[in-house]
């Protein structure tokens, strides 16, 4: 092909200008709710607080230039050594552009995220596996059931204080004639697998890897 | 099944001695009009021959569910025809994860099958919670929910391990008195 697609692959000088000339419209167009914006290894991330995502989400879908009018995916991340323990993450596609782009907010636990979707029907679900996962409420949300978890379900999985076995078990009981929930009993022993995986293993080699030229990559 | 010499258990196979048995049953057919068999035999032959199992597709296990009712394997061969509805079928198949959510509806399929039921567990998820043991969302072996009358190892097992599985249910059943005594 001999089309030129200018915005073709993220490597290199070119999209990287592009994408910091991006994360600076963004912080102008976010009008000082910005916590931090910067471009982090290769994608955009703006930080800010969680009682301005609606209206962030709304500027940056608004704005001409920058478009994002995607959500992808939201979700969240357990950091529990942290004041705020929560990032909520929302992944944001622009099509006009070709560029991703990350909204983070910190949440503390109990603390209330405003509900999005009114603004993106996507985030309906997202929201509610985000309820389910790490115990974060979204307020004005229409229907903020558990989405994956057994009915009754005590506890949020993904939080890292969660046991990973759960605290339950079920198993079917004669006499009830129905499914019953127990406290959990392993007949086998917890097994640990905390060894190297081959990726983790493999620090020494690939630190001893010679650096990849970028030039060479895009010659 | 094919014909067996019951004082050894086992198969004759196609020539002169098979077609004699052969012989000898439709020469009695001609004569009398009837063959006597004992009636047990008569219910686990049928039975075994018309094993109907329960299309219950929990995970990837499910994929080689199909490939062993698809034409490389065939199940219909064996008389295996799958079912979409519990009150149709004899034997459940657990193909697959059994989730903590999922089991109170697995439990209640098996109480809606008419008897006599098998149960097929078939992987290593159904078997024993395999790769997700220690999950706080999986059972841990779907025998802690119904009872499993063959357990069919792999993961997932292949569709000659299936066919393999319901083969041995076969013989299983061929060697139970059918007729129950109280």
């Amino acid at each position: 092909m001999t089309e030129n697609h200018s915005s073709d692959l993220p490597l290199g000088g070119e999209t990287e200008t592009a994408l910091m000339a991006m994360a600076d419209h963004i912080a102008e167009v976010v009008d000082g709710m910005a916590v931090s914006c910067a471009v982090i290894r290769g994608e955009i991330e703006l930080r800010v607080n969680p009682a301005d995502i609606p209206q962030v989400l709304t500027l940056l879908r608004g704005d001409r230039q920058a478009a994002f009018n995607q959500l992808i995916d939201l979700t969240a991340v357990d950091y529990p050594e942290r004041e705020s323990r929560f990032d909520v993450v929302y992944m944001l596609l622009s099509m006009d552009n070709n560029m991703r782009m990350r909204l983070v907010a910190a949440v503390a636990a109990g603390q209330a995220v405003p509900t999005v979707t009114h603004l993106y029907m996507a985030a309906n679900w997202a929201e509610r596996e985000v309820w389910d996962m790490f115990g974060i409420f979204f307020a004005g949300h229409p229907d903020l059931r558990r989405l994956l978890t057994d009915y009754g379900f005590e506890g949020h999985p993904l939080r890292k204080d969660f046991p990973l076995t759960g605290h339950v078990e079920v198993r079917y009981d004669d006499n009830q004639r129905r499914v019953v929930n127990e406290p959990v009993h392993l007949v086998q022993e917890f097994r640990d697998f905390d060894f190297l995986s081959p990726w983790e293993g493999m620090q020494t080699q690939i630190a001893n890897t010679p650096a990849r030229d970028d030039a060479e990559q895009k010659g | 099944m094919g014909i067996m010499d019951p004082a050894k258990a086992a198969p004759i196979p196609p020539g002169a001695d098979q077609d004699a048995i052969l012989r000898a049953v439709g020469d009695e057919i001609t004569n009398r009009g009837f063959v006597i068999a004992k009636a047990d035999k008569l219910f686990n032959w049928a039975r075994s021959g018309s094993l109907w199992p329960m299309t219950f597709g929990l995970a990837c296990c499910a994929v080689e569910m199909m490939h062993s009712a698809a034409s490389r394997y065939d199940m219909d061969r064996y008389g295996m025809l799958f079912r979409p509805s519990p009150r149709q079928s004899d034997v459940m198949i657990v193909a697959g994860t059994l989730t903590n959510k999922m089991a109170p509806a697995l439990r209640r399929v098996y109480d809606q099958m008419p008897e006599p039921r098998w149960v097929l567990s078939m992987g290593s998820c159904a078997n024993g919670g395999g790769y997700y043991h220690y999950s706080y969302a999986v059972v841990r072996g779907c025998d802690r929910i119904v009872p499993v009358d063959v357990y069919v190892p792999g993961c997932p097992p292949t569709a000659e391990a299936l066919i393999y599985g319901l083969l041995q249910l076969q013989k299983k059943i061929r060697r139970t008195a059918t007729i129950a005594r109280s």
